[in-house]
């Protein structure tokens, strides 16, 4: 198994580079963009996949959580605190080097957080949103849960529209890029396009690979254990509420991570990202790509974004991600991941990884 | 803060109070029937508004809110009969992924259909600015057409449920499926009824309320999560709850605007609905016991 | 010396009593066996003393500590482990994955260290493979290791189950009806192995319905009836106590 585990991430990763060089050479470079933006989505539904399909929690609220991690890294890089120069809070996050001077579109001085600075903070703040918001959450079951995270994710929705501070109904823009190592720009520039592709994917593959190890470790049994039957796993000793909270943590800050990198790939973000419409198309693809399986939920997350951002859709994004949704949940309620292809791909992956394994 | 003002937020609380309550009243009839919360609840509001301005421009307003009515009835008993009625002991996750992704496609067709424009229905009786004063409270009488209707609809399903044979069969559905079926009641056809006449009890406040507050392709979903808080704020199945449930919520809601910017109204609505939930899921009136008990 | 003891233990449901007043000890090393017709309160009791229920008062004290109260898993955690009278596997899972669930208290691989693969919770885990197997052996289930746990036999099921609490390494093991279901040849292999699990040294605490089994391996029983102790002795004491009697075959006061 943990072969296999290796096998399949460097498959991914074949996939990565395959798929740059195949559109450098038909020069169609401007397919990496939606890749790069899909890839920053995929961090979402990988996490939503891990909570709805090892927990068996739905979160319609996702997208709130993708907000939350945009919207603060956002602000704070773009937020002049020049007149709050003085003031002793700025003065000792200066002292730290977490301050950034530079110029705004008009050429005046400001003065604003690091791109990195911001990142932790989001991240920081969503774990701990996700925590007060799933402590009482994840003791709620079926519609009620549902109906919860729904809540969640629309009053988030509804205070960044409200909120001026944050643009409300514009949103932010202009977002300083995000230099993750001397060289290596987080930015929208397209001269950057294939750059930013890696670094997408970089992180997409950084996820996966901590997910997987999370699926093949005590812990990950003891998550398969709560899904199949939670009385018995709390009575050997597995806190299942404990652990639930934490899946909800990981997933949650995962959407803020995704949300992070793409507001400084777009260089904004808007209150569309929060709606309660993102939230049901996250869940909408993990549910057809199969819950607990993160290979078809990551599939689907890429090719279903990368079509809607292409506008292969067209107008009819929401019909489309409705009728697919209801069309499996009918027809194939274990995703289509489960189905035909995708199990033999699965079977003939396993098998070659357990050719190198010595038999036990 | 003045007297007046204050009847006059009471009242337009009391409006949209009584909407939510009909709205939860839907949730309700198809929760008791089949434990399923009908994501797409809102939705029926919706056609039912959508409808009737359709159909005002060539039938008499009457007839066209009862053809409206009508046609949103045939859409819940075909959203019954195509996606819900064939599915053998359907997981809870299944049922909320399907009713959502309904929603989602009702809300795309009318979209698609009457674009994104807001419409709405002429006042019922004289025109937007026809006020009934008393004392200093002015009230337009479409607000008495609304409390009117809802009050109409509550008594004609308690005399429903009470006092005919289908809405006692569809009690005993309720009540207990199993049992029902054994005594010969045909429980899917009871299902199916749900669905129609939770249709058509969404459609019909939808029309009444369409002059004052105006339809959109979207409307829908935020009378749903307004009509669900207080589905649970009254212990979920429980409808009279649900009637002092929805005037509550409709009250505070106006009230909230003199403390909150306009735009947070909505938050107060969802921020009770997650404290409720957090802190007593089976409702302000009911305890945990009375809430699996389960009355129209 | 006692591994358990209970004192006046109460729990009611509305207005039921399910149990009342109920106080009796486990001696450690020992078997002892919680009996009674049905409604008598032994699934209840059962239920409070693994955490499932709180008992509204009373105490349950283990090993000199007061455990009332705390949550299945700190029960857990403390050394008690259980069975189910209905079958608890975890589906979609092979049955030494089943039985390395019981390890999970003697583990500490957490969310962090998992995600990040650390060399330790790896060796970690081949301690826990090794341990399973090790316990898979002792019950005489090796080869069903990689079968899945759910589509076992019933009987086989029940062992792994078994599998499962031993796994936890208890001081303390409930087992709840651990002959349900099971046929004659079965319900003898059973106190077979509920006999050599004491000899290692696990104390026991069972509730049973077959009567013959429970005189075999007990060396002690409560009897409840209606939520109260009416006996707690040796098992012959048991057989000839009137109230016992009374109580299994029904007053025939004609």
């Amino acid at each position: 198994m943990a072969r296999a585990k290796y096998v399949q991430i460097l498959l991914l990763a074949a996939c990565v580079i395959v798929v740059q060089l195949a559109a450098t050479a038909a020069d169609k470079t401007q397919y990496l963009t939606q890749l790069t933006m899909a890839g920053y989505y995929s961090m979402v539904i990988i996490g939503l996949s891990l909570l709805m399909g090892y927990t068996g929690q739905i979160s319609l609220g996702h997208a709130g959580f993708f907000a939350i991690g945009g919207y603060t890294s956002a602000f704070l890089t773009t937020y002049n605190l020049l007149p709050h120069k003085d003031a002793p809070a700025v003065t000792v996050l200066a002292q730290c080097g977490m301050l950034l001077s530079g110029k705004d579109l008009y050429d005046a001085d400001i003065l604003v957080v690091q791109p990195w600075a911001a990142c932790i903070a989001a991240v920081l703040i969503t774990l701990a949103v996700a925590y007060v918001i799933g402590r009482p959450v994840l003791k709620l079951k079926g519609h009620y849960l549902a109906m919860a995270t729904l809540g969640f994710g629309t009053i988030v929705y509804k205070m960044v529209l409200g909120t001026s501070l944050v643009g409300a109904a514009d949103g932010l823009s202009d977002i300083p890029a995000f230099q993750l190592f001397p060289g290596l720009s987080l930015s929208g520039k397209s001269s950057l396009r294939i750059q930013n592709y890696y670094i997408a994917w970089g992180l997409v593959i950084v996820g996966v690979t901590l997910l997987l190890n999370l699926i093949h470790s005590r812990v990950g049994r003891g998550l398969r254990a709560i899904h199949g039957a939670e009385d018995a796993a709390n009575a050997m000793g597995v806190d299942t509420a404990a652990f639930k909270l934490r899946i909800f943590v990981v997933s949650a800050v995962y959407a803020a991570l995704g949300g992070v990198f793409l507001t400084h790939f777009n260089g904004g973000i808007g209150p569309s990202e929060a709606s309660i419409m993102k939230s049901v198309h996250y869940v909408a693809i993990v549910a057809i790509g199969g819950m607990a399986n993160l290979w078809g939920a990551l599939t689907m997350g890429v090719a279903l974004n990368f079509l809607s951002l292409r506008g292969y859709f067209g107008s009819h994004d929401d019909s489309v991600f409705g009728l697919i949704l209801v069309a499996v949940m009918l027809f194939a309620p274990e995703g289509i991941g489960s189905t035909g292809a995708p199990t033999m791909i699965r079977a003939w992956i396993k098998r070659l990884g357990a050719r190198e394994e010595p038999a036990p | 803060m003045n007297i007046e003002l204050l009847c006059q937020y009471l009242i337009a609380g009391l409006t949209y109070g009584t909407i939510y309550a009909i709205v939860a009243i839907g949730f309700n009839i198809i929760y008791n029937t089949t434990g399923i919360i009908n994501f797409a609840q809102g939705e029926f509001v919706m056609l039912g508004g959508m409808l009737a301005v359709t159909l005002d421009a060539f039938f008499p307003l009457p007839a066209a809110i009862a053809g409206a009515v009508i046609i949103t009835m045939l859409a819940g008993a075909l959203i019954e009969i195509g996606f819900i009625r064939w599915l053998k002991s359907p997981s809870v996750l299944r049922m909320v992924m399907i009713t959502i992704g309904l929603s989602i496609v009702i809300k795309a067709a009318a979209l698609a259909i009457w674009g994104e424009g807001v419409k709405s229905l002429p006042y019922f009786t004289g025109t937007a600015v026809t006020v009934i004063s008393m004392g200093d409270v002015h009230v337009s009488p479409q607000i008495l057409w609304v409390i009117g209707a809802s009050g109409l609809i509550v008594a004609l399903l308690t005399f429903f449920f009470n006092h005919t044979l289908l809405g006692r069969q569809m009690r005993a559905c309720a009540a207990n499926m199993d049992a029902a079926r054994l005594c010969g009641i045909d429980a899917k056809n009871m299902v199916t009824l749900s669905f129609v006449l939770s249709a058509g009890i969404g459609a019909l406040a939808g029309c009444v309320v369409c002059p004052i507050t105006y339809v959109q392709y979207d409307s829908g979903t935020n009378l749903a999560i307004k009509g669900f808080t207080v589905a649970i704020l009254g212990g979920l199945g429980n409808s009279t709850a649900a009637i002092a449930a929805g005037l509550m919520l409709g009250i505070l809601e106006s009230l909230s605007i003199w403390i909150l910017p306009t735009a947070f109204k909505d938050v107060i609505a969802i921020t009770i609905l997650l404290l409720i939930l957090f802190v007593r899921p089976s409702g302000i009136f009911g305890n945990a016991e009375a809430a699996r008990l389960k009355e129209f | 010396m006692n591994l358990l003891e209970v004192r006046g233990l109460n729990k009611r449901f509305g207005g039921l009593r399910a149990v009342g007043n109920v106080g009796f000890s486990v001696p450690q090393g020992a078997i002892k066996a919680l009996i009674g017709p049905n409604g008598a309160g032994k699934t209840t009791l059962f239920n409070l003393v693994s955490g499932v229920l709180k008992p509204d008062s009373g105490t349950i004290t283990f090993q000199g500590a007061e455990i009332q109260g705390r949550l299945p898993f700190q029960v857990a955690r403390v050394g008690i482990a259980r069975t189910f009278q209905h079958i608890r596997l975890f589906p979609k899972m092979s049955t030494l994955e089943n039985i390395m669930i019981g390890r999970h208290v003697h583990s500490r691989a957490g969310f962090v260290s998992a995600m990040l693969s650390l060399p330790w919770t790896h060796r970690e885990e081949r301690a826990i493979r090794a341990r399973a197997l090790q316990i898979m052996d002792f019950l005489g289930i090796a080869e069903l290791a990689n079968s899945d746990a759910v589509s076992l036999a019933y009987g086989q099921q029940r062992i792994v189950e078994l599998g499962r609490a031993l796994a936890c390494e208890p001081k303390l093991l409930l087992l709840d009806e651990p002959a349900a279901g099971l046929n004659m040849r079965e319900t003898a292999e059973m106190a077979k192995l509920i006999e050599r699990i004491r000899a290692t040294g696990v104390t026991i605490l069972l509730v049973e319905h077959d009567m013959a089994l429970v005189m075999n391996i007990s060396d002690e029983i409560v009897v409840l009836s209606y939520g109260e102790k009416i006996a707690d002795d040796q098992p012959l004491a048991i057989q000839r106590n009137p109230e016992v009697i009374r109580v299994y075959l029904g007053e025939n006061d004609a």
